[in-house]
């Protein structure tokens, strides 16, 4: 079943297009990875869809809700997560939590505040102000502020931008987890391991278009068949990294 | 979304009200500086201003006041300009929440941290000397009167944090204000101004608002001040309202 809808979108600011006509669409329960250079207008998208940002042409939904005449429905199925943690600095990890629960209107919101800090490894640090945190953590209670009141459908723009190895690997254990329960997924990056480790579709948006869209399996047929050559193995940076650095188990 | 407009920003409130707990150096640098201003006058400047009978302590602290005020306002400013930069503007917007509640937050805010310190600069002015025979109604009117004049110029300070280019441009805006006390009635008597000077200063809201609560705290008979201070208050609230939804409206739309 389809769950975001997108077409002909178009958006200007002044002189500069950055959306020319684009297309495509979300199935339930999946991962859908936006994939562009700085700039490609991955961010315009994310911002229509969310309802922050009215486009200028063209046609968008979110779970069969216009984004343009049923905002205030649309936002009640959706939630965002911004390029850089959208998290309240002086309050603690908790209190964040609590505030967006109760924004909701959540029964309970100290409950399911306990609950995503055991489930994003931040119980120790809830007490804590956000000021003190570091980055993985604030990206972890920025996602963890985003899934309260279970919404079925959820943008992360660039959620990995800025983290180190570490924090990178939690953050897709968090969206894989997240897919898994059947949460809708639509993730903007410019780093294409990440989109290759966590898409199930793949779409590449260029000046203003979104000119491939498929899975992995589907965007390697676009190029001749791989030649077969034999390489020895060696370890990328990142195996030395992590094997020395060792766990990758979230920091206390 | 109406429905939710009291509970939201009722939580948005307990929020920021949060900040200023964690951060209460706000609330003290608001009152340290009209508290200096009334220490230099009262036992600097003030023994060679004629104010009559009346004690200068008594004349000043009318004009102190809505200079706290003023101070004090340009912190909502700021706490919505780094709203809007952090990023949890946009996340709040994003939520089914009554948009409004992200402002009324602020506002609500704003009132409560400036009683706040204006209790603490009557405080120190009571330690000076400060008298009045006022009795709790007059006390009510000039505490009303506080309030407007505080609604007021907080949508002002809620105009210059939605489009503020820069945190230092956020907290601009509050220096007129901070300065048109000093154009009035407040610290001296306006009869020994040049006549252009004092034609301003005696048409501008300062000194309407000064006297009335001057003759409150006097219980001297209130005149006409009163109707053109709340002239005054009411009309730049209702516009200052106006332009800040509008411009909210547009921000978000």
């Amino acid at each position: 079943m389809t769950v975001i809808q997108v077409q002909g979108l178009e958006k200007s600011y002044k002189d500069l297009h950055v959306l020319r006509g684009v297309d495509f669409e979300v199935e339930r329960g999946s991962i859908f990875a936006l994939l562009g250079s700085n700039g490609a207008g991955k961010t315009t998208v994310v911002r229509i869809l969310s309802t922050l940002l009215k486009a200028d042409a063209g046609t968008a939904s979110v779970q069969g809700f216009d984004v343009f005449k049923d905002s205030a429905k649309v936002r009640e199925s959706i939630s965002l997560t911004g390029q850089f943690a959208a998290v309240d600095e002086i309050l603690t990890g908790r209190e964040n939590l609590v505030l967006i629960a109760k924004l909701r209107h959540i029964d309970d919101p100290g409950k399911v505040a306990d609950d995503l800090l055991a489930r994003f490894s931040l119980t120790d640090a809830g007490g804590r102000r956000v000021a003190t945190y570091s980055g993985g953590m604030r990206r972890r209670l920025d996602i963890a502020m985003s899934l309260i009141g279970s919404p079925p459908v959820v943008f992360l723009d660039e959620p990995t931008t800025g983290l180190d190895p570490q924090a990178r690997i939690e953050v897709w254990n968090s969206v894989k987890e997240l897919a898994k329960h059947g949460t809708t997924v639509l993730l903007t990056t410019q780093y294409l391991d990440e989109a290759e480790k966590l898409a199930d579709r793949i779409a590449i948006l260029h000046e203003g278009r979104i000119i491939v869209n498929g899975t992995l399996e589907e965007l390697r047929q676009l190029l001749p068949p791989a030649k077969v050559e034999y390489v020895e193995k060696q370890p990328t940076l990142e195996d030395v990294f992590l094997t020395l650095v060792g766990d990758t188990a979230p920091e206390k | 979304m109406a429905s939710h407009l009291i509970g939201d920003t009722a939580t948005l409130t307990g929020r920021s009200l949060r900040h200023i707990l964690r951060s209460p150096d706000t609330i003290i640098t608001t009152a340290i500086m009209p508290i200096a201003m009334m220490l230099l006058f009262v036992y600097v400047f003030g023994g060679a201003i004629d104010t009559g009978s009346v004690k200068y302590v008594n004349y000043l602290l009318p004009g102190i006041l809505l200079i706290t005020i003023a101070s004090g306002v340009a912190y909502t400013s700021f706490r919505l300009f780094m709203d809007l930069k952090s990023g949890i503007f946009e996340r709040f917007q994003s939520l089914p929440i009554a948009r409004s509640g992200v402002l009324w937050g602020h506002v609500l805010t704003s009132l409560v941290a400036n009683l706040i310190s204006l209790v603490i600069v009557v405080g120190v002015a009571l330690i000076m000397g400060f008298r009045t025979g006022a009795g709790i109604g007059a006390w009510l009117a000039v505490a009303g009167m506080l309030i407007l004049f505080t609604l007021a110029v907080t949508w002002l300070a809620v105009i210059a944090g939605l489009s503020a280019k820069s945190v230092d441009g956020a907290s601009a805006f509050s220096y007129p204000l901070i300065f048109l006390p000093f154009l009035s009635s407040a610290f001296v008597p306006t009869d020994t101004m040049p006549s252009v000077v004092r034609a301003f200063a005696e048409n501008q809201p300062v000194t309407s608002i000064v006297n009335t609560i001057r003759d409150l705290f006097a219980q001297q008979p209130i005149g006409n001040d009163i109707w053109v201070a709340l002239a005054w208050c009411v009309g730049l609230l209702v516009l200052a309202y106006a332009g800040a939804t509008a411009l909210y409206r547009r921000k978000i739309s």
